[in-house]
């Protein structure tokens, strides 16, 4: 395609994108140097049914004037990136001159907030990711290999669970873990201890809510791998048929070098949906035992009655920082490949 | 099923037999929170709309909802029938008109103790009131031999006897999910035993002392005695427990009652549910709990005309003694001409015992956030009382920082 031709089809999307996605992040990426002003607080009388107390309320007349005159808030710089709730420098500093085993450290450290959502973001991505690929690929084959007669039956129970909604499926999961619930009920029966909860530990939480993203996530790596196995050619497999090939040498050496760009394009989607992980969070309830840097921006914009427009600001460039930094080896290598390819 | 043949009559003739307000102009939209009392209030201010537009959002996620829909010119809903907590965002945005001036020409029957006002300015009208406080089981405490507990120490003792005695494994029961909940819990504790949240005068945080670990301390003695999964269960999940006869003791709102002790459900429970006031803790005098008052609000981005509509229907409605008589078991109301009925024990007992309002601090929200996600791993049993409540106030004190508090 000449290069005039693709500038013009991609000009509408191209222009989409800069206006949703490009200057929405521009905006967050200013919105987080910037902190509230300083609130102007001033005595009063409350009086309610109850009874009358004095105490504070924001001067309301006196913080109009502050915010017509600098409408962004104070500027921060990076304050908000290096405070406790996000990157903790300070803090760290301290427990690091403070503890005396590097264990004690690491504990110290992962109590931090956003840490704590870090590790578990990244454990979910390490663990989810290569089994939806696994699994998807191991589906893709099996489908590939019945009776045409019932693959179509076959592929859509298969791609279920990306058509329910993440909520609903998370929330079906959660009722049937529940203590009472079919599965909760029956791991209490077969562990024989009656006090033994998947929802209260953080340790089975986490088991949970990885099984449920690998569940969810995995027809996806499917129906992408099973298109691709369509495009495998026959003669070489046929070849090696007659060389006497088994079937998983058969894979080994045709079926992955052949979709080996889709790999590398599930993986990718794939990593960026997991860094994400949001819904499963709400739909089990388990804010207390997994927190995710999602939720944390959640957190911030909808779970305080005072919205901190500055520290979901900072989490959700980090975010995309983290996304990048995830991203750049896979990314790497394509465009390594792309080059020796011309 | 008597209830929809009320509702059913209530349509019918409810409509005419009202006289409306007769308001010419102006559009009303209300957003409230979602439960039984609200909607009745609701659609009693409905009766006397005349030919306003009327429009009303019911959404238990009213507090997501709010600030956003009424800082917009013109705001998205005339009025927010807000609650002690909800008020405080709608106050430091400056988003709520003051209401002297309506009360004047329109409140005739609002009584002066329903008005909320700040510096002297009238900035809500409230209509009812909440707490929440004990429901015990009185078969299962009879059969036991139990007297009803008067302080958590007691509710503790009470729920170990019914737990030795096999008939129930997790006797106890409180909203105990992560976040808004518990920290709530969390703050009714912390005032039972007599604390302060801030230091006087300022908004430096004072939770990490021996009130803060004498109330994380209670908290999880009465974890232990409640459902595993407590850190996932909020108000509609215990009632659900309650249902099931799982829980003989349990600390639930007040506005809660109606639903709970309604037809539905199996009706020994339901008879042998009884309702008492707010525990104290630790030897205090104080009950263990909060009052609230649920009233409303009218929005400052919006033309006059459509505050005026909207104050008179609410204001109808705020002081409706036909309202309040037959919806006398939905919830404890302000206005004038409520007789207290059985399922109103709780506050009235609250009231008597000179329970604490939830503070109405502009930075109270920031500390009630920071409760909900960080004393979590204290009940867990990962961290020390005092590392979690080191780890509220430093959460806190960023926060506080960033939104220009300290």
């Amino acid at each position: 395609m000449p290069n005039k031709t693709f500038f013009w089809f991609f000009l509408p999307t191209g222009l989409a994108m800069i206006l949703f996605i490009g200057l929405p992040i521009i905006s967050t990426g200013i919105q987080s140097f910037y902190a509230q002003h300083d609130q102007v607080v001033k005595e009063v009388k409350k009086c309610d049914p109850f009874g009358c107390t004095v105490s504070i309320v924001v001067d309301n007349e006196e913080t109009s004037k502050i915010r017509e005159a600098k409408p962004l808030g104070k500027f921060n710089g990076f304050g908000t990136y290096t405070d406790r709730n996000h990157l903790a420098v300070d803090e760290i500093k301290k427990f690091w001159n403070e503890t005396e085993s590097f264990g004690a450290f690491v504990d110290q450290v992962t109590n931090l907030p956003f840490y704590k959502a870090l590790i578990f973001t990244l454990t979910y991505c390490l663990f989810v990711t290569p089994n939806v690929l696994l699994l998807g690929f191991i589906i893709a084959l099996s489908l590939n290999a019945v009776a045409r007669k019932i693959r179509g039956p076959l592929i859509f129970g298969t791609i279920l669970p990306m058509i329910v909604t993440p909520l609903v499926g998370s929330l079906v999961l959660f009722w049937m873990i529940d203590s009472q619930g079919i599965i909760g009920a029956n791991i209490q029966n077969l562990m024989n201890d009656p006090y033994l909860s998947l929802k209260s530990s953080k340790t089975l939480t986490w088991i949970t809510i990885i099984i449920y993203g690998i569940w969810h996530h995995s027809p996806f790596a499917f129906v992408v791998f099973y298109a691709a196995l369509q495009t495998v050619p026959q003669e070489p497999i046929e070849a090696a048929i007659i060389d006497g090939a088994s079937r998983f040498q058969r894979i080994k050496h045709i079926v992955l070098p052949h979709i080996y760009p889709v790999v590398t394009f599930v993986a990718l989607i794939s990593l960026m949906d997991n860094f994400r992980v949001f819904e499963p969070i709400i739909g089990f309830s388990a804010e207390g035992s997994a927190q995710s840097l999602s939720w944390l921006i959640y957190d911030n914009l909808v779970n305080e009655e005072v919205i901190l427009f500055g520290s979901a600001a900072a989490t959700s460039m980090m975010t995309i920082i983290g996304i990048a930094i995830l991203l750049a080896p896979v990314l790497i290598r394509t465009w390594k490949e792309f080059k020796t390819a011309r | 099923m008597r209830k929809i043949l009320v509702t059913l009559l209530f349509l019918l003739f409810g409509t005419s037999a009202y006289a409306d307000c007769n308001i010419k102009s102006g559009s009303i939209n209300i957003l409230a929170n979602d439960f039984p009392a609200l909607r009745t209030f609701v659609e009693t201010s409905k009766q006397c709309k005349g030919s306003a537009d009327f429009k009303v959002t019911h959404s238990s996620e009213h507090n997501k909802i709010a600030v956003p829909a009424l800082t917009a010119n013109p705001s998205e809903f005339s009025a927010r029938i807000a609650a002690n907590s909800s008020i405080v965002p709608l106050m430091n945005q400056d988003l709520i008109r003051p209401l002297d001036d309506l009360v004047k020409k329109y409140g005739k029957g609002i009584q002066d103790s329903q008005l909320i006002t700040i510096d002297g300015k009238v900035m809500a009208v409230a209509f009812m009131a909440n707490t929440q406080h004990l429901y015990y089981r009185e078969d299962v405490l009879k059969d036991l031999g139990i007297a009803i507990p008067k302080t958590y120490e007691e509710v503790v003792a009470a729920s170990e006897k019914i737990r030795a005695s096999g008939k129930m494994q997790y006797p106890y029961a409180a909203a105990y999910k992560a976040g808004w909940n518990l920290a709530e819990e969390f703050v009714n504790m912390f005032i039972g035993h007599g604390g302060e949240f801030f230091k006087s005068g300022s908004a430096e945080p004072n939770i990490n002392n021996a009130k803060g670990v004498a109330t994380l301390n209670m908290l999880k003695k009465l974890s232990e005695l409640s459902n595993p999964d407590y850190l996932t269960h909020d108000s509609e999940a215990i009632k659900v427990e309650w249902e099931s006869g799982n829980v003989a003791l349990m600390t639930l709102w007040a506005s809660r009652s109606g639903t709970l002790l309604d037809d539905e459900g199996d009706p020994n429970i339901t008879k042998a549910t009884k309702l008492t006031g707010p525990a104290t803790v630790g030897g205090g005098n104080i009950p263990a709990a909060t009052l609230w008052w649920d009233g409303f609000t009218l929005a400052k981005n919006r033309p006059d005309a459509d505050a005026e509509a909207t104050f008179r229907a609410l204001a109808h409605a705020a002081s409706n003694k036909k309202m309040v008589a037959d919806a006398a078991d939905q919830a404890v109301w302000l206005v004038e001409g409520f007789v207290p009925g059985p399922k109103s024990i709780g506050v009235i007992e609250a009231v008597k015992m000179g329970a604490k309002p939830y503070p109405m601090l502009p930075q109270m929200g920031l500390m009630h956030g920071a409760l909900g996600s960080e004393i979590v791993e204290f009940l867990q049993g990962k961290e020390s009382a005092e590392q979690a409540l080191k780890d509220v106030e430093a959460a806190y004190i960023s926060k506080a920082k960033e939104q220009g508090f300290l």
